[in-house]
């Protein structure tokens, strides 16, 4: 995994965003995100989490301030290099955003063949991703004949298929069930003890008690708080899995 | 990448190969035309370039012909002139025949008498100077004799050819625009219609070029099977036109005839056509792209 040289990974300074001429919806928003923590973006509806978000996986530009992502200055880096680092991360949409004509076999592909990966390093991987969270029998499958919690597996499977060095989610258990939750949040914390640093935004207070030592940035009218810590202060660093873990942690790995 | 599938697979059955065909077909019978109008004007001015026209025009029979044999041997004599040849009295009744009739009493050769006509070649561009020495050198022996170039009788025709040609020129450059034009309002609908998966593979790390390929593709697929539909459609009509203009039997259409180079770039119009789209189509992807981040 690659970072900056202090060992940040992300860095917001002063970061204010609107649409148009509206009011900010993101004001004074400075936090940095250090390899292998694992974060939770908290607020109510309407709160920002997802304009943050959108910063975060680059699909928007701040109307202010200044974002550092792996050592480059995010607000002013060429538009053809953007694509280097979006492939770094892995995004779960909210609304999933799952290709209509592809199955969701070719859905979850997709990350891999945009990089460039040879078709026979593709196959089994894919297939074992979709088997983990559950849609081994539904490869073939469009997004359109797909349940809502179908397509958030999916969606989520995209996500994590490359092996991203930040995997940003937005609300990625709304639309499945309690099990089915507890078994995506275990496969973030695989990825997570494997080095991947995770940003899950939810306004599921629940979600948080499930995830130990988690780091909590909390949005309110689109400014931060931080009820953990976690921008003050550099956060205690997953140590490697336990040897008890090392399956949940190969799950993750062979996905 | 299995980039084709990033967007739904071009439908063939769509109107874009269609328009093109029509595009191609039209471009491939304007060029046809032009070239055969280029062949037709260059044959002509071939056969023109170096002739000259000797009339003796003198109403007495007897003189006329003294005049013209005079004429004959006076060409002869100078060294820049290649060939002479009296034009037989059989060969002007013919001429004039579509005028005059062919009964041998319809025309009364003395009262309406026909010049004598001498066809000489000379070496080199026929000139007004080399014209007015040519009179000069004839002027004792032939003093009823008109020299003209055989190219100013034809220079009308060949600057309306020229004309026509250049309308033709002018026609493929508005197919070719048309053309364009036709594939960027496609290209922009497909983008459009496509424009959720296009973010998508954005924000997974696609790049413009991987899209635009995506686009360039299903472009040249159309455009491959639009032009390969108006090169037949052409191939046909111009076969046709050929065969109907052929059987006039006139001489300066029979010159137009197509040779094989002329079929060769024919045949390039269709290649030319589907590079043209997918310059199009990725000029038009490229620049939508870049609004956006």
């Amino acid at each position: 995994m690659n970072q900056a040289a202090d060992g940040e990974i992300i860095h917001f300074d002063n970061v204010g965003l609107r649409y148009g001429t509206d009011r900010e919806v993101l004001s004074d928003v400075s936090f940095t995100l250090f390899p292998g923590s694992f974060y939770f973006l908290t607020g109510t509806s309407g709160a920002g989490k997802t304009s943050l978000l959108k910063l975060l996986y680059l699909a928007q530009r701040p109307s202010r301030g200044m974002i550092r992502m792996f050592g480059a200055d995010a607000i002013t880096l060429p538009r053809e290099r953007l694509p280097a680092l979006r492939r770094r991360l892995g995004v779960v949409f909210q609304d999933f955003r799952l290709v209509p004509h592809l199955s969701a076999f070719d859905n979850v592909a997709l990350p891999l063949r945009v990089a460039g990966v040879p078709e026979r390093d593709i196959v089994k991987p894919v297939a074992d991703m979709l088997e983990w969270v559950g849609l081994g029998d539904r490869m073939p499958a469009r997004p359109a004949t797909l349940s809502g919690g179908e397509q958030q597996r999916v969606a989520i499977a995209r996500a994590v298929i490359g092996r991203p060095d930040i995997l940003v989610a937005d609300e990625p258990t709304g639309n499945v069930d309690p099990d089915m939750a507890v078994k995506l949040l275990r496969l973030f914390e695989a990825l997570n003890r494997l080095g991947t640093t995770v940003v899950v935004a939810t306004h599921d207070v629940h979600l948080l008690q499930k995830v130990p030592d988690c780091l909590i940035m909390r949005l309110d009218k689109g400014r931060l708080s931080d009820p953990t810590g976690a921008l003050r202060y550099p956060p205690r660093r997953r140590m490697a899995p336990a040897p008890g873990e090392q399956g949940e942690a190969e799950a993750g790995n062979g996905l | 990448m299995r980039e084709a599938e990033l967007v739904p697979q071009t439908r063939l059955s769509g109107p874009m190969p269609w328009v093109i065909a029509i595009m191609v077909a039209l471009t491939v019978i304007a060029s046809a035309a032009g070239l055969a109008l280029h062949n037709a004007a260059a044959a002509a001015s071939a056969e023109l370039r170096g002739g000259v026209t000797v009339q003796i025009v003198e109403a007495l029979p007897e003189k006329r012909a003294r005049e013209a044999q005079a004429a004959v041997r006076r060409l002869g004599e100078m060294p820049e002139v290649g060939a002479v040849r009296l034009v037989p009295e059989q060969e002007l009744g013919s001429l004039i025949e579509p005028w005059l009739g062919s009964e041998p009493d319809a025309v009364d050769a003395e009262a309406v008498p026909v010049p004598a006509l001498i066809d000489a070649r000379i070496a080199g561009e026929v000139t007004g100077a080399r014209l007015a020495a040519i009179q000069r050198a004839l002027a004792d022996v032939a003093p009823s004799a008109r020299v003209d170039a055989q190219s100013t009788w034809l220079k009308p025709v060949l600057d309306a050819i020229e004309s026509l040609q250049w309308l033709a020129i002018a026609l493929v450059a508005l197919l070719a625009l048309a053309l364009a034009a036709a594939v960027l309002l496609s290209v922009r609908s497909a983008l459009g219609t496509n424009r959720d998966t296009i973010e998508v593979v954005h924000l997974l790390g696609g790049t413009d070029a991987q899209i635009a390929r995506v686009f360039v593709r299903a472009t040249a697929l159309e455009a491959a099977v639009g032009g390969l539909l108006g090169m037949l459609l052409a191939v046909v009509v111009v076969l046709f036109l050929a065969r109907r203009f052929g059987s006039l039997g006139a001489g300066m259409v029979d010159q137009g005839a197509l040779d094989w180079l002329d079929w060769a770039m024919l045949g390039l119009v269709p290649v030319v056509a589907v590079l043209l789209a997918m310059l199009t189509a990725r000029l038009t992807v490229m620049r939508s792209l870049r609004k956006i981040l």
